[in-house]
């Protein structure tokens, strides 16, 4: 499969990146949500931007208590990083269990956040983190918070001429993610993040509705705290109030069950 | 448009001008001529177009040669030295790890990864580490014995 023409860029800085955007160009980064797009002729455009070498964009550092991450850095890169299990571990099991190991080789999570895809599983873990993507355009720059950027299916708080540039985490007392993988594309199911930092706890999923989101049910019904039993009753809350995504795979009532379960567990891990 | 690429592979550079839409699996399999690599889905799925880019298990099926400029490539054909096959390679003969052997090369590439960063897998890990690549002839558990094999032979 071949995809239709388009011409190359490979800028060496953040800022000649943004300058090369437009609306009939596309960053390329780990290419492993793009190319096969464009391979199937679902997306064609006619240019692409390789960030992909960009050494501004790679790196894992800590910065005042919050673990800063730059747009390039590989799932294999954040999923054997010391300082993410440490100050963060539901991010790096997130990266962990991301389809195989060709594709954490190459796939970043500036492309996997900007993709958001409704299964991904980055999205669960940056949103129970408080976690926070600054990105960078031809006006400046600003910072989202993580509950604020995914807005529905593949649809982000992203202006079309932003770049993210780093993904800011602060750190968790305990996080936890955990997943049920489609058995053949490996993508989330159900994916469920719970995360305690200063005794509050945040718990989100992915792959339940069109978009990551919080769970506001479950997390207020936790304010008793992490016993077995407040576990119980507030993971029977999962996705209360929500819509269900549906397909052959898992339809409605199957995700809901999966939701409580995974919440379930996520919140064990944690307690 | 067309870009200028310089690539290693197997220890000798070559020099192109490529589309920018051509794949590395095809840059390599028709410019070059190395057709150990294979391509099974073209979707990224099965891991039969795996090869090690700057150190790294890739499936080459989606990445542009364009993106391997300046890159250090080893495929299938790039691990026997001086006629003498590769432990991994040796091992997949020994344990009987490939019936039709169209997934063998890049089993054997996503496997080199997996003993580049664990020497000792248990066999979940091999396992867990295998996830990317699909063989519809062994049943994998001659392929995890023979990866095994390959480890305790090193
Ligand atoms: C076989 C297979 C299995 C997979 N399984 C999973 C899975 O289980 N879980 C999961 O979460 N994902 C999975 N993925 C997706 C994978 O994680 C991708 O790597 C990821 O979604 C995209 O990252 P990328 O760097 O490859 O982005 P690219 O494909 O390069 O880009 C994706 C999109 O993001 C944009 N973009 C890239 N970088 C930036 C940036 N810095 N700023 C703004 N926009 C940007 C691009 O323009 C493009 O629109 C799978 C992919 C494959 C091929
Ligand atoms: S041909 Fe590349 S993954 Fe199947
Ligand atoms: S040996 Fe035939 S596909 Fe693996």
């Amino acid at each position: 499969m071949i995809p239709v023409a388009f011409d190359y860029h490979r800028p060496a800085s953040v800022d000649e990146a943004i300058e090369l955007l437009s609306d009939d160009a596309k960053l390329l980064a780990g290419g492993h949500s793009l190319l096969p797009a464009m391979k199937l002729r679902l997306s064609s455009p006619g240019a692409l931007i390789d960030i992909g070498r960009i050494a501004e964009l790679n790196y894992i550092r800590e910065d005042g208590g919050t673990i800063a991450i730059g747009a390039t850095t590989t799932h294999q890169q954040i999923a054997s990083s010391d300082l993410v299990s440490a100050n963060a571990s539901a991010l790096a099991q997130a990266a962990s269990v991301i389809g195989d190991p060709q594709v954490r080789n190459k796939g970043t999570i500036g492309g996997s956040l900007a993709h958001a895809d409704p299964a991904a599983d980055y999205p669960a873990a940056i949103l129970a983190l408080g976690a926070e993507i600054v990105v960078r355009g031809s006006d400046g720059g600003r910072s989202i918070p993580a509950d604020e950027f995914f807005i529905d299916l593949f649809l982000t708080a992203l202006a079309p001429d932003e770049i993210i540039t780093e993904v800011r985490v602060p750190a968790a007392d305990k996080s936890a993610y955990v997943k049920f993988p489609h058995p053949a594309s490996r993508f989330a199911v159900v994916g469920c993040a719970a995360a305690s930092a200063g005794g509050a706890v945040k718990v989100a999923f992915t792959g339940v509705a069109n978009a990551a989101f919080r769970d506001s049910g479950v997390e207020a019904a936790l304010s008793g705290g992490l016993s077995e039993e407040g576990i119980a009753a507030a993971a029977a809350r999962a996705a209360d109030g929500q819509e269900v995504l549906a397909d052959h795979f898992a339809g409605e009532e199957y995700r809901r069950h999966l939701a409580k379960v995974f919440a379930r567990k996520a919140l064990a891990t944690i307690a | 448009m067309s870009v200028a690429i310089k690539v290693t592979v197997n220890g000798q550079t070559h020099e192109h001008e490529v589309e920018p839409r051509q794949m590395l699996v095809s840059y390599l399999r028709e410019e070059l001529g190395l057709t150990g690599t294979h391509v099974g889905c073209d979707t990224s799925n099965c891991g039969a177009c795996t090869a090690i880019v700057d150190g790294q298990a890739v499936k080459v099926c989606t990445m542009l040669a364009a993106q391997a400029d300046g890159a250090e490539i080893t495929t299938i054909e790039g691990l026997a030295a001086n006629g003498t096959l590769h432990p991994l390679q040796e091992a997949f003969r020994e344990t009987h790890g490939l019936q039709c052997g169209f997934c063998t090369p890049g089993m054997i590439m996503a496997a080199w990864q997996l003993l580049e960063r664990n020497a000792t897998p248990s066999d979940a890990e091999v396992r867990h580490a295998l996830e990317g690549n699909f063989c519809r002839c062994t049943g994998y558990d001659n392929i995890i014995k023979a990866v095994q094999h390959a480890a305790e032979s090193a």
